[in-house]
């Protein structure tokens, strides 16, 4: 993708209609499940409210939809709407029209409210950012003024502090969308229904399961699982069957973790209670699919190392990292580790897979990771990654390093695309961080598989994108690394196929 | 984890018989599970970990028997736990597999749902349906008027003597809700 800024805005636009239509369709649903219930309803005096309330879903819906105000949105744009530039915005929505994984791919989130104090120390660290900018030597430019023109920066500040809207998700073990919105409604909730909503959950933790698309009958690992929003919404995607193991270092968050899993009827679950960093010896080599990892910078994540079967496996790699130093502590540290092991793991190439998205600007290979930005997709930000095991071959600095000779792909290539791509991630990180912190923006996006997040923290890898068919060609490893004062997320880099929706959608 | 033995299979078989009749046999023989990597669907069967009864698929138990002891916290579905003193408690995780299998049921109406979630027991009053034919300490199933479970206890009227009480009866001793999920997280 060139011009990735470009790209973007140009993607959301063209992504504006489609999801737009969208939201319209499923709102007409809605709207007829609302309409079968007051007809249910004796009571008549619930029809004026009732059609309120619709029309507030319609136009939160509109405005959630629409980056720019285009003339066919009639309503009125809320105050999150207004504070958008048009032409500033980051867009990375995806078009809802890519492969789909699972049903949810046209899905629209919407984050959660922000607090004052992470808008306050926003506003320090976008400060600091921009103080940056002007001091930094070459190595760490902060792409802030090509990411960012100042207005959006702005923008960005203003959007940390607009609560956002708070994202429910259905439990689609249990019920269906239509069901739960009906209930809701009775209850007088302003329901938007974009998606499959039932749990009060932030908006982007989403994302990386969405990346992820788990597949019927797969093993996954959900390494950092507790509360287990993400662990319920994989069950739930696979329908209960295959494996999933669901892993907590902390004790003290088991104990929801389990609750939730019950609660939301997930039966095929075993929880157990490890450091991230032991599970390839509990579980044996080539035993999973997929790995899903969600390591905040503060600490808890883990990365490790995993050694999947050697047939396509796919991890995603989620960092959601807070803190500016620790973006680039994170990323030099993975760099340094991405050294060791990016020949020996080749890693995919990134490749674009949600052209609506932010990736990489200085790599394309990043491009497969995903960013979002609060300002540009109404979430909170996040980063997500994901990686694609090409081979059994690990290399780690603790060990002896093995030369992996059966990296066939061009592996300087690829060695050099992850540096450089680390570098603009880490910088990207540390730009993103203060801008991720909040940013309000249509949050129309669509998700596919791979999302980019802007990473909070660390940045995974980027991640190549190929079709699903694609992945079980190659091999490849998964790079796990881990931290030895920190624990850092686990970076895959993940094909997808996207690079054809991503070439139709751009 | 460990299957259980004699003793606690009977205790344990009582229990779910109370409430789910004959049906037991579908949740122990002909069970088919849809879990598991695998393309062949196992059975399900009972495993205990640390006093706790959790119902699994088999391909699941193959796949934790990997878990050390000490780090396995819980697979598949919890169904109840074993007290010290060595009786068998259902707790209310076990509520998908008891409502899919129940014998005897009551709805509650719309006004007294709170009031059961809260933790308060059955009254006649809040009863919208009750299945017939249900005796004193009979295991029953409690439902919201959408067929939504709410959880479970014992009957304290059978359904005939239900209908000649005074509204303010006792109908159900609630055992077990769902609104513990909120009110006693830690306990579970």
């Amino acid at each position: 993708m060139a011009g990735p800024v470009l790209n973007k805005k140009k993607g959301a636009r063209a992504l504006n209609p489609p999801p737009r239509k969208k939201q319209k369709a499923v709102f007409a649903v809605q709207k007829e499940v609302e309409k079968e219930e007051l007809l249910s309803d004796s009571d008549v005096t619930d029809e004026p409210e009732k059609l309120e309330e619709s029309d507030e879903e319609e136009q939160g819906m509109d405005s959630e939809s629409e980056m720019s105000s285009d003339a066919d949105d009639p309503f009125a744009n809320d105050i999150l709407q207004g504070s958008d530039d048009e032409d500033d915005e980051e867009e990375g929505s995806e078009g809802s029209d890519g492969d789909s994984d699972s049903d949810e791919s046209d899905i629209e989130k919407r984050a959660k409210a922000i607090d004052d104090e992470k808008a306050r120390e926003e506003e320090d660290a976008e400060a600091e950012l921009q103080l940056n900018i002007k001091e930094e030597a070459d190595e760490f430019r902060l792409p802030t003024p090509e990411m960012f023109p100042v207005v959006e920066l702005m923008e960005l500040i203003e959007a940390f502090e607009k609560p956002r809207p708070i994202c429910l998700r259905t439990n689609t073990l249990k019920t269906r969308r239509r069901d739960l919105a009906g209930v809701l409604l009775n209850r007088g909730v302003n329901l938007d229904p974009l998606s499959k909503w039932s749990k009060l959950q932030s908006a982007s933790s989403f994302l990386p399961v969405m990346a992820l698309a788990p597949q019927e009958k797969e093993r996954i690992v959900d390494m950092a699982a507790a509360p287990g929003g993400k662990t319920t919404y994989v069950a739930a995607l696979m329908k209960n069957t295959g494996i999933i193991y669901a892993n907590e270092m902390k004790e003290s968050r088991l104990k929801s973790l389990t609750a939730n899993l019950h609660r939301m009827g997930v039966t095929n679950t075993i929880v157990s209670n490890y450091d991230g960093r032991e599970l390839p010896k509990v579980l044996g080599n080539n035993s999973v699919d997929r790995v899903l990892l969600d390591a905040p910078c503060s600490g808890t994540g883990v990365i490790s190392k995993d050694e999947s079967v050697k047939t396509s496996k796919n991890a995603l790699d989620i960092q959601n990292c807070a803190h500016l130093q620790k973006n680039e502590a994170v990323i030099d540290y993975a760099l340094k580790k991405r050294d060791v092991k990016l020949v020996p793991c080749g890693l995919d190439f990134g490749r674009p897979g949600f052209t609506r998205f932010r990736g990489q600007n200085f790599h394309p290979s990043l491009d497969k990771t995903r960013r979002f930005y609060p300002h540009v997709h109404n979430m909170d930000g996040f980063f997500v990654a994901k990686l694609k095991k090409m081979s059994n071959l690990k290399q780690t600095p603790q060990q002896q390093s093995e030369t992996l000779g059966e990296v066939d792909e061009a592996p300087g290539l690829v060695e050099s695309d992850e540096q450089n791509n680390v570098e603009g991630d880490g910088q990207k990180h540390q730009k993103k961080k203060a801008v991720v912190v909040k940013e309000n923006k249509k949050a129309n996006q669509k998700m596919n598989n791979g999302f980019t997040k802007l990473g909070k923290g660390e940045k995974a890898a980027a991640s190549g994108n190929e079709k699903r068919v694609k992945r079980k060609r190659p091999s490849r490893e998964e790079i796990a690394k881990t931290r030895e004062e920190k624990r850092l997320a686990l970076r895959e880099a993940k094909r997808k196929a996207k690079t054809e929706s991503k070439a139709a959608s751009k | 984890m460990r299957p259980l033995d004699e003793n606690e299979t009977t205790l344990v078989f009582n229990k779910l018989h109370k409430f789910v009749g004959n049906n037991l046999k579908n949740i122990v023989l002909e069970s088919q599970s849809h879990e598991g990597p695998d393309a062949n669907p196992g059975r399900y069967c009972f495993r205990l970990q640390k006093n706790r009864v959790y119902y699994v698929s088999e391909s699941l138990i193959k796949r934790a028997t990997n878990v050390k002891r000490e780090k396995l916290v819980s697979l598949g579905t919890q169904i109840g736990k074993f007290t010290k003193a060595g009786k068998f408690h259902l707790t209310i995780q076990s509520l998908n597999l008891l409502a899919a299998n129940a014998k005897h049921k009551v709805w509650l109406k719309p006004t007294s749902e709170m009031s059961f979630l809260y933790g308060n027991s059955v009254l006649k009053g809040g009863v919208g349906r009750i299945t017939e034919n249900i005796q004193v300490n009979d295991g029953v199933v409690v439902f919201s008027m959408s067929d939504v479970p709410l959880g479970f206890g014992d009957a304290a009227k059978s359904t005939v003597d239900c209908r000649k009480m005074d509204p303010n009866g006792i109908v159900v001793h609630r055992h077990a809700d769902i609104g513990e999920y909120l009110r006693m997280e830690d306990d579970l």
